[in-house]
């Protein structure tokens, strides 16, 4: 099999898509996105329900024709081609396994499909198979599978004719919360094993932290951030990214000649906003935040009322009221040594430490 | 491969350039796969307009000719005592009919919605079996049934009922065991369908709010199986205003039905005129039943009921 | 047992007695009259008295002695396959291109493919009479086939559609994207799925032009007669045994088509799969 040579141009394509819009009647799905997605790479299209990210893919499958734009797998326009011609494999939110087949009669459609010779085929599926550890099962009826099985099973059917480009829309959001992560962390590895192009449409944005090289954040049928996980979370460029990503809490600041200032004080921030114009918000995720005892080296300092504290396992929630009505949260691991928490009512200091500051505006300049 | 942070931007820069000929193609192909599948429709529609609905827009014509003269009196023939002794006779009929088939039907799809699956299921079977069996072979069962010297007869009089045999078909009596018999599965079928989809929640909760049995039946479950009721109703008596088999062989020409007109006008008089009138009431009747019904409750619930 | 509870709110077996009876004894008249014809066609005498006072097997020798009888069935049963064969693949064809097709033209479609249901029989069948007529096509088996066709494609529709309701089309968009055409698509994954409802529609389809008698009345006549023309002539002049017979032989097809549906329908590849509900098949019946 070529395709567990590892990663390399041969066994995956770009995708490039350009200015693709489709409307329903009035309502816009997708509204002139454009995206370079480069050879091999592991992309998720996040967002939330409704947000175009299906259509997006579905697009990129070939079964909804955008009103307008292009779609480009390598150096070829794709557009047009129905999705059968593609070549790109697809696995669907409920799998779409096929109950009249058993196991290797799903794995094994895409390559009769191909006029694949039979012995090669029972080949290629056993190997396939394998590769999602599920060697033992081929002859087994779809309704003998659990949850997890079935969705090995949709992954093989998807990869085993060697497609160049993979699409996958939701395929770990029927599973358990244990099983989900052990999948995205197998899928993971698949990916890095076979190397082909891969987009993944999730609603989930830890999943989508976990497993991609790049993350596109989409709503309302536009692109609001593109990057890796890490710059996605850790450098939101909009108010709806900090909110739809991780847990934050939004202080609006105020600017002054060029610096951020939270009731006169002025903050030192880790680099200068990057859409400086219209109101500014202080991003504040409870992680982040450090519980004041004593020094504030390198700290913005903010004082409040501890309010509620939250048992959440593994780590305590410590809400705190700010001045003005604006409510933070600050998270603690779970240990037992260390300071107890301040009782509700009491006051607090808070600090954001200097590299952690980063501000977003209300709405992305358009 | 860069951060590509406002992607879309940069591409609305060179969005006009070729913007044009995709979205022409895009519409093209979109319009070429709906036409084409579409398109499967075109077959059975072309043969159900050439075969059946051509001909009814012909008799329509039909009934305002006379010669080659345009004309009401095929219309008002209609008025006659004749014809509409035939119009009471049969709404009576098919009134009495769908109302003894709700009064059968509706105990009966109740009861098979209360049993096991399994048992519902056999029960079930029974109710389809007259639907596939051969409506003249039903219609012969009761012949023979209900004739002078018939089982019906004989066993009533053994058993001492009667003395003299009665008078059990070639007449309205017999006409309508005879229709009860072809429709009641009709009524039974949506019910029940209705019925099993009925949440047994809407029960639990009628009686933990202290609704007695009956109570819950009355105030909950029947107006919940109003839809099935509603969709055997309408198939019941519409089925039965057109009806031509039964009535003609087990009316024995006693029980004269509109369809039954129909026939004798074209049969015996070939006088398209009379016919093509008579029918063009008999369809305007059925149609003004079902989207009168249809703007009460719904087309949906109607078709959904079955 | 008749203390026994029989619902959730605590109704006794024994306070539902009564709707036991009932539903019993509707249940026995729905069933036993078809029945007792079949007793009735091995009786010795004319007269169809019950119990017969003899048993013979006079009426079915009359029955396959009788040219005429022997003619008509081989007519129907012809009509009835081509029917079936016919309204089968157009009916099919329909749902599905009802059901993928997004035009806005479906609901008019779905609408028309209805009305022959809706449509008075009797009105159905003069005016195909008469354009028969104009067409040289009355008493002839094409005319009888065609008509037929449009009295069952409906239904088939309806059979077919109602599986397609059920059925999960990303199934047949996961093909096509493993590198299936559309037709292939169709023919390897979906129609296996629902081939028990499409062969229920078949039968259901062979079943209607089987036992159709106001068209064959108006349309099937002279050499070309079918069997429910003939019998229907015949019971309306007197009630003949040999029709017992042939009612018994109609009723042993009719138990055999409704048997294979039940078997069909409850075969293992027709299994539920999650995300399916199962389909009220049943009912689309009537």
């Amino acid at each position: 099999m070529t395709a567990v040579n590892g990663k390399g141009s041969a066994i995956s394509l770009p995708i490039s898509i350009r200015n693709v819009t489709k409307t329903y009647g009035t309502f816009t799905a997708l509204d002139n996105v454009s995206l370079e997605i480069a050879s091999g790479e592991f992309i998720t299209l996040l967002g939330p329900s409704g947000s175009g990210k299906t259509t997006l893919l579905m697009v990129l499958a070939g079964f909804i024709r955008p009103a307008s734009g292009e779609v480009r797998f390598g150096d070829r326009d794709v557009s047009l081609l129905p999705p059968h011609k593609r070549d790109v494999g697809m696995v669907f939110q409920n799998y779409a396994l096929f109950p009249h087949m058993t196991v290797a009669g799903n794995v094994g459609y895409p390559l009769r499909l191909r006029g694949v010779a039979k012995s090669e085929i029972a080949d290629r599926v056993q190997k396939v198979l394998a590769l999602v550890q599920l060697g033992e099962l081929g002859t087994r009826n779809i309704d003998q599978l659990s949850g997890g099985q079935r969705q090995r099973v949709a992954l093989a059917r998807a990869i085993v004719f060697e497609p160049r480009i993979l699409l996958m829309d939701e395929p770990l959001s029927a599973l358990d919360k244990k099983l989900r992560e052990q999948m995205q962390i197998e899928v993971r590895h698949l990916h890095q094993r076979l190397g082909m192009t891969t987009v993944y449409v999730t609603h989930d944005q830890r999943e989508a932290l976990t497993m991609s090289d790049r993350v596109a954040v989409i709503d309302k049928g536009r692109f609001h951030q593109i990057g890796s996980p890490r710059d996605v979370y850790e450098r939101p460029e909009s108010r709806f990214i900090a909110e739809f990503i991780g847990e934050s809490h939004l202080v609006a600041v105020s600017m002054r000649g060029g610096t951020a200032h939270y009731r006169d004080r002025p903050l030192q921030l880790a680099e200068p906003p990057r859409h400086p114009s219209g109101q500014q918000f202080l991003v504040m995720r409870p992680e982040k935040l450090k519980l004041l005892t004593g020094g504030e080296d390198g700290l913005n300092v903010f004082e409040g009322t501890a309010r509620e504290i939250v048992y959440q396992g593994e780590s305590t929630l410590l809400y705190v009221d700010l001045p003005d009505d604006v409510e933070v949260a600050i998270r603690q691991p779970a240990t037992n040594v260390g300071p107890a928490l301040p009782a509700p009512g009491t006051p607090v200091r808070l600090g954001l430490p200097a590299g952690d500051t980063m501000l977003v505006p209300a709405e992305r300049a358009p | 491969m860069t951060t590509t942070s406002l992607a879309d931007e940069v591409g609305r820069r060179d969005h006009a350039a070729w913007k044009a000929p995709n979205e022409a193609a895009y519409r093209r192909r979109e319009r070429s796969e709906t036409t084409v599948l579409a398109a499967l429709a075109v077959p059975g529609l072309l043969l159900i307009g050439a075969i059946a609905l051509t001909p009814i827009a012909w008799l329509f014509w039909l009934s305002f000719r006379s010669g080659s003269d345009f004309t009401f009196e095929h219309y008002e023939r209609l008025l006659h005592p004749t014809y509409t002794l035939t119009l009471q006779t049969t709404f009576e009929l098919s009134f009495l009919v769908t109302a003894i088939c709700i009064a059968l039907g509706y105990p009966l799809a109740y009861l098979i919605s209360q049993v096991r699956p399994r048992l519902a299921g056999f029960l079930l079977l029974l109710v389809l079996f007259p639907v596939w069996t051969s409506l003249l072979v039903r219609c012969y069962a009761w012949l023979v049934l209900l004739q002078r010297r018939g089982v019906v007869n004989s066993w009533l009089q053994d058993m001492g009922l009667i003395d003299a045999p009665l008078r059990l078909m070639h007449n309205f009596t017999g006409t309508t065991i005879g229709m009860v018999h072809i429709m009641l599965p009709f009524m039974v079928l949506p019910l029940y369908a209705t019925m099993r989809s009925l949440n047994r929640d809407y029960m639990r909760a009628a009686a933990n709010l202290g609704a007695s049995p009956v109570k819950a039946f009355w105030g909950v479950f029947v107006p919940l199986s109003f839809p099935g009721l509603f969709a055997g109703i309408i198939i019941v008596f519409v089925l039965c205003l057109g009806f031509y088999v039964t009535p003609a062989l087990l009316g024995g020409g006693r029980v004269m039905m509109w369809s039954m007109q129909i026939e004798r006008n074209v049969t015996y008089h070939s006088d398209w005129g009379a016919a093509s009138a008579l029918g063009v009431v008999l369809l305007a009747m059925t149609l003004a039943i079902l989207w009168g019904v249809g703007r009460l409750i719904g087309f949906d619930r109607i078709v959904g009921g079955r | 047992m008749l203390r026994r509870p029989a619902t959730e709110t605590q109704i006794t077996h024994g306070g539902r007695l009564w709707l036991y009876v009932l539903g019993g004894l509707t249940l026995l008249f729905l069933i036993l009259p078809s029945l007792l014809v079949i007793p009735l066609s091995f009786s010795d005498s004319r007269y169809l008295a019950f119990p017969p006072p003899g048993w013979s097997t006079r009426w079915y020798e009359a029955y396959f002695d009788a040219i005429e009888w022997r003619d008509a069935t081989a007519m129907s049963f012809t009509a009835a396959t081509l029917t079936m064969v016919i309204s089968t693949a157009l009916g099919t064809l329909a749902a599905y291109g009802m059901h993928t097709s997004q035009s806005r033209f479906t609901q008019l479609a779905y609408a028309t493919f209805m009305l022959p249901l809706i449509i008075p029989g009797i009105l159905i069948a003069i005016g195909i009479f008469l354009l028969y007529a104009h067409l040289g096509l009355n008493n002839t088996l094409t005319g009888i086939v065609l008509a037929h066709s449009v009295m069952a494609i409906p239904l088939v529709v309806i059979l077919v559609a109602s599986s397609f309701k059920s059925y999960d089309m990303n199934q047949e968009m996961v093909a096509r994207s493993l590198g299936a055409s559309r037709p292939w698509a169709f023919l390897t994954v979906t129609l296996p799925q629902i081939k028990t409802s499409v062969i229920s529609a078949a039968l259901l389809a062979f079943i209607t032009s089987l036992d159709e008698v106001v068209i064959s009345l108006f349309i099937a006549g002279g050499d070309k007669a079918t069997l429910t023309r003939r019998m229907f002539n015949a019971l309306r002049d007197e009630i003949d045994p040999t029709i017992a017979a042939i009612s018994t032989l109609l009723i042993l097809i009719s138990v055999f088509l409704l048997g294979l549906t039940q078997l069909l329908q409850r075969s293992p590849s027709q299994q539920p799969t999650p995300g399916n509900e199962p389909s009220p098949r049943q009912s689309a019946k009537a």
